[in-house]
């Protein structure tokens, strides 16, 4: 099996009705519709999710790892910023 | 001919068409032009193997000699095949496979969707379930018919010598005879002109959409209904049934 040449395409499937979709991982395809496809037969024939996204992966933007200090690390020391002093409801999944 | 003897004909040739064209799929595994298509391959494969094994495994039940789906798929020669031998030619380039691919799982397509309203509810049952299946089969090789014909100049090449190469063995899916005409008095088996209309006006789309030419022929091969085969079914069974005819009995 040769190298494709085909573009990249980063996969994103949702589980369940009303959760985010989660990325999973990258196909290669020639286009959007055989992109969903691949995905399709790549990350879903286990019951995974009841809907995919594809995405070109050139078109992702990301930060980068020497940003992690001034990005991240400020909010070690700011534990009033995390959600930790709030009681989850009963019966609330996914969070 | 009586009715349980005319049933396990038509199930002998929907289970062995889904069992041979499966077997074909299957020898693409770890030779896909490309690792998705690869994979893509070998899930339809898996699903028309899984198809043929439910109804091989009723056409066992319907004879009731105490055969299985396993004696009835590894035990019977090349003449008590009754696979549509379009689904037994062998898979050539990309090209021919997705054309071979296109033909038939448009039929399918139809005789399914027909099927699925068997007065039989075994069959209506099968069909229910290998109709989503199919639909899949048909969206994804209908994605490569229109992009490999609406492609190069060698990918429609490739496309239009494949499709032409193929035409001759499509007029047999369409043939009724006896047993058809039982089976579709009792509401159990599909009417094919029905299929066929429907079949004609898609595939037809299709090829036009893909920027290539229907192709016209005369010649009209068939035969598979007494069992008479083109020359590559019998070396596609030999490597199909060597383990079982070689250890008879072996599990693992």
């Amino acid at each position: 099996m040769s190298d494709s040449q085909w573009p990249l395409w980063e996969v994103f499937v949702q589980g369940n009705p009303g959760i985010p979709h989660k990325h999973v991982g990258s196909v290669h395809a020639p286009d959007a519709e055989m992109a969903i496809q691949n995905a399709r037969d790549v990350y879903t024939r286990r019951s995974e999710g009841i809907s995919i996204w594809v995405v070109p992966a050139v078109e992702i933007s990301a930060s980068s790892p020497e940003d992690q200090g001034a990005f991240f690390e400020p909010s070690n020391d700011k534990p009033y910023r995390h959600p930790t002093f709030y009681k989850i409801p009963e019966g609330v999944k996914y969070l | 001919m009586n009715l349980q003897q005319a049933k396990f004909e038509y199930l002998l040739r929907l289970g062995d068409s889904s069992l041979i064209i499966g077997h074909r799929l299957s020898e693409w595994c770890g030779h896909g032009p490309i690792l998705e298509e690869d994979i893509a391959l070998i899930n339809i494969a898996l699903d028309f193997v899984g198809n043929a094994t439910s109804l091989l495994g009723y056409a066992a039940q319907v004879e009731g000699k105490g055969r299985t789906e396993d004696d009835l798929a590894y035990l019977r020669g090349e003449r008590e095949y009754r696979n549509l031998l379009l689904t037994e030619q062998p898979n050539g380039d990309y090209a021919a496979t997705i054309a071979r691919q296109f033909l038939y799982d448009t039929y399918t397509f139809f005789l399914y969707e027909e099927l699925k309203s068997s007065k039989d509810e075994t069959i209506a049952a099968i069909a229910v379930k290998s109709h989503k299946e199919i639909t899949y089969h048909l969206r994804h090789t209908t994605q490569w018919m229109l992009r490999l014909g609406d492609g190069t100049e060698e990918s429609h090449q490739r496309l239009q010598t494949a499709l032409n190469e193929l035409w001759m063995f499509t007029s047999e899916l369409f043939d009724m005879d006896e047993v058809d005409g039982l089976l579709i008095n009792e509401g159990i088996a599909a009417d094919l002109d029905k299929v066929k209309a429907a079949w004609e006006k898609r595939v037809n789309e299709v090829i036009t959409e893909a920027t290539l030419q229907v192709p016209v022929t005369n010649i009209k091969q068939k035969g598979s209904r007494e069992g008479k085969h083109s020359e590559h079914l019998g070396f596609l069974l030999a490597e199909m049934q060597y383990i079982p005819r070689s250890y008879p009995g072996s599990k693992w």
